[in-house]
């Protein structure tokens, strides 16, 4: 695009200045591409924020506090707490008030209020329920925790709790593992069968290519969201959560992947013709070796960046789905299942700390578009 | 045109097909065959039904007889407007969907515009005016209207409110009016309701819409012709205004034939949220009551609302383009 050709060829300047020429020239396609997204700020804040992100999906289990699936009926509601700092000589030391449940003398509605006269020690890497790191390494250990044994009223809720009285922030954790995992899987589902549909239609083009564009122009002019409620809700009752998931993610891959087909089809129909794929078949290389070692890593970083942004896509289809009650259910947990409380406008008003996923789906949804946009522009090596 | 129009409208009934046999897979998605269900469910009403009239339904309906035979039994009884009975209510699914099918219409009409209305001005000021603040205010409520979706926009806006205002500003009727006929006070009701889930739809698409035509606009004003327009000593706006807007809106108008359908899709979860008389709620309720025949004909009526939107959409986009006009698509 013309609006990016000034700054990006001083852009190419400045990384033959800072690099040398030399390397320039003998760098790859992929360190191109690197120095190139090293300079887009956004793209890098980006980055950080869905490193953070995907070390929650992978230690989500040692964040947590609490175990997030136990209910305490009692703790019902209860406001986030805030950890407190003091010395203790030189020792630091953290702990959080106490809470008691007490009744509006008004109101008689219940409510939470710190009790400062009792400290409760908070502990870094405390004993808390047992899980398995990365499902295999057994472990007890958490970030944060309080003397074990538990008692109600000796516990940390860092974003409060819900109706059920499970801890937020704990299922917080879980939830972002789900959420930023699926998708992931939908990608990798729709990039597969879009590449192959794609390369396919681009490769072979006539009538195979026809019937594949039709088709792909089918599935995007039907109105997706009520098309996957009404899959999702078909979805067995009694199916287990890994299964519901696997469920959701190839009814979600299902459509998405014509967003995919139609770059690769345009990128096989330009790369065809090329000379270097010509050489290939003079040489007399097999169809399927020209398409996966010539054409397809000349054309991997385009689709890495289209995949990039449809994973947004992905994820607000699942928190919508999930919100609604057809996508994930109970007791498998995602931002859209933790926003199902939200529902409810009077909760929403009086507990506005069960808002917080809402939070977190924003933020991801806008670092992979920045992110994508980033590699988008990086991976153009004319600009 | 005439080769693109004919192109258009066989892709068109094509894709209504499509959606006719996706809409009668869902009918029959539910382990056990429906009559089954509906009897079991007319039992519990206290309803005696026997053997021999639920052997007439599976007739009727061609039950134990292949896929194919009995899509085409049910083809036959949609196309002339019988789209069974709705177990819940226990009424003709006609009957249920009433108005709703047009006030999702309404809904989704009013959202296109809206996205126009507010994105073509940003998108051009965004463009003449790069990198000022406009331009970055403009960026930055694009991407949050991508990232924010559509269900939280809504819960948002009745969060607010509910708190600031003490009021419920779901609906697209107020109470007194909802179970009237129409009159010119309902429709003045029901334009003052409908603007703001029209907005909370609008947002995503006015993002997109806004990103493509800045894009576009910033080549083209960077075009010889845009120079020689302003040495001939044409307004600033004009110049503007006068060519290199008209080019860029070509891929704008293009966006139409997509914006539909994600429109129509995400109005369904904006009416839940805000409990609007769409389709939407109604097909969330009969989805989870396992009422299929309500919502398998729910899929198939917003399926063929799109389509035949989208195909409108291809009739205008024939006129503006006059490179679809000429050489036939």
């Amino acid at each position: 695009m013309a609006e990016n050709n000034v700054p990006e060829q001083e852009n190419v300047l400045e990384e033959i200045t800072s690099q040398g020429t030399d390397q320039i020239y003998s760098a790859s396609q992929w360190q191109l591409m690197w120095w190139r997204l090293k300079k887009h700020k956004l793209a890098m804040i980006a980055s950080v924020t869905l490193a953070i992100l995907y070390f929650i999906v992978i230690f989500a289990d040692f964040l947590a506090v609490a175990e997030p699936k136990t209910s305490e009926a009692k703790r019902g509601e209860m406001p986030p707490q805030g950890i407190h700092l003091t010395f203790d000589g030189i020792n630091p030391k953290l702990y959080v008030y106490g809470t008691k449940g007490v009744r509006d003398p008004a109101t008689f509605k219940k409510m939470f209020v710190a009790d400062d006269t009792t400290q409760v020690p908070v502990k870094l890497f405390a004993k808390g329920y047992r899980y398995k790191i990365l499902g295999v390494l057994p472990s007890d250990r958490h970030l944060l925790g309080v003397n074990a044994p538990m008692k109600a009223e000796e516990a940390i809720y860092l974003l409060g709790t819900d109706v059920q009285g499970r801890d937020v922030w704990s299922r917080l954790m879980l939830a972002t593992r789900i959420s930023m995992t699926i998708g992931l899987l939908s990608v990798s589902l729709s990039l597969f069968l879009g590449v192959l549909l794609g390369g396919v239609s681009g490769y072979y083009g006539g009538l195979i290519d026809l019937v594949i564009q039709r088709i792909i122009e089918i599935l995007r002019s039907i109105p997706t969201i009520p098309l996957w409620m009404a899959i999702a809700a078909s979805v067995p009752q009694d199916w287990s959560i890994i299964r519901v998931y696997f469920a959701i993610t190839i009814i979600i891959a299902m459509f998405e992947w014509t967003r995919l087909a139609r770059e690769v089809r345009g990128r096989f129909l330009s790369l065809r013709d090329e000379d270097f794929v010509t050489a290939a078949a003079l040489l007399g290389a097999s169809k399927i070796r020209i398409i996966f070692r010539h054409m397809v890593p000349s054309f991997m970083s385009h689709i890495i960046a289209s995949s990039t942004l449809m994973i947004p896509f992905i994820i607000i289809s699942e928190t919508s789905l999930s919100f609604l009650g057809l996508g994930l259910r109970p007791p498998a947990i995602s931002w859209g299942v933790m926003l199902q409380a939200a529902q409810n406008l009077q909760t929403m008003a009086l507990t506005p700390w069960q808002l917080i996923p809402a939070a977190f789906v924003v933020v991801a949804v806008l670092a992979f578009n920045f992110l994508g946009d980033g590699l988008r522009d990086a991976a153009d090596p004319y600009g | 045109m005439i080769a693109f129009i004919v192109n258009r409208l066989i892709l068109a009934l094509i894709t209504i097909w499509v959606v006719t046999v996706i809409s009668f897979a869902l009918i029959q998605l539910p382990p056990g065959d429906y009559i089954t269900s509906y009897v079991a469910q007319l039992m519990t009403q206290g309803e005696m039904v026997s053997d021999q009239e639920a052997e007439a339904l599976r007739e009727q309906y061609g039950l134990g007889s292949p896929f194919v035979v009995q899509y085409y039994k049910w083809l036959e009884k949609a196309a002339v407007g019988n789209f069974g009975i709705s177990m819940e209510y226990q009424r003709p699914v006609t009957e249920v969907i009433g108005d709703r099918l047009f006030l999702t219409a309404i809904l989704a009409l009013a959202a296109a515009l809206f996205t126009y209305a507010i994105a073509i001005p940003i998108g051009v000021i965004s463009a003449v005016k790069q990198y000022s603040v406009t331009d970055y205010v403009a960026t930055f409520l694009g991407f949050l209207g991508l990232a924010v979706p559509n269900f939280l926009l809504a819960l948002a806006l009745l969060y607010f409110g509910f708190v600031f205002f003490d009021a419920n500003i779901g609906g697209l009727f107020s109470a007194e009016y909802a179970s009237q006929s129409y009159s010119i006070g309902k429709v003045i009701n029901l334009l003052s309701h409908l603007w703001l889930p029209a907005l909370v739809l609008s947002i995503a698409g006015t993002a997109q819409v806004i990103r493509v035509l800045r894009a576009n606009m910033l080549d083209e004003l960077r075009r010889p012709y845009v120079v020689t327009a302003r040495a001939k000593g044409l307004g600033e706006w004009r110049v503007v205004l006068k060519y290199p807007l008209r080019v860029a809106l070509n891929p704008v108008v293009s966006t139409l034939g997509y914006l539909l359908p994600t429109l129509v899709s995400g109005s369904i979860i904006v009416s839940i949220v805000m409990s609007l008389p769409t389709l939407g709620p109604l097909l969330l309720r009969a989805l989870i009551a396992q009422d299929m025949f309500l919502s398998g004909t729910i899929v198939l009526m917003i399926g063929i609302m799109t389509v035949i939107g989208t195909f409108i959409s291809d009739l205008l986009l024939a006129w503006v383009d006059p490179r679809i006009r000429m050489e036939g698509g």
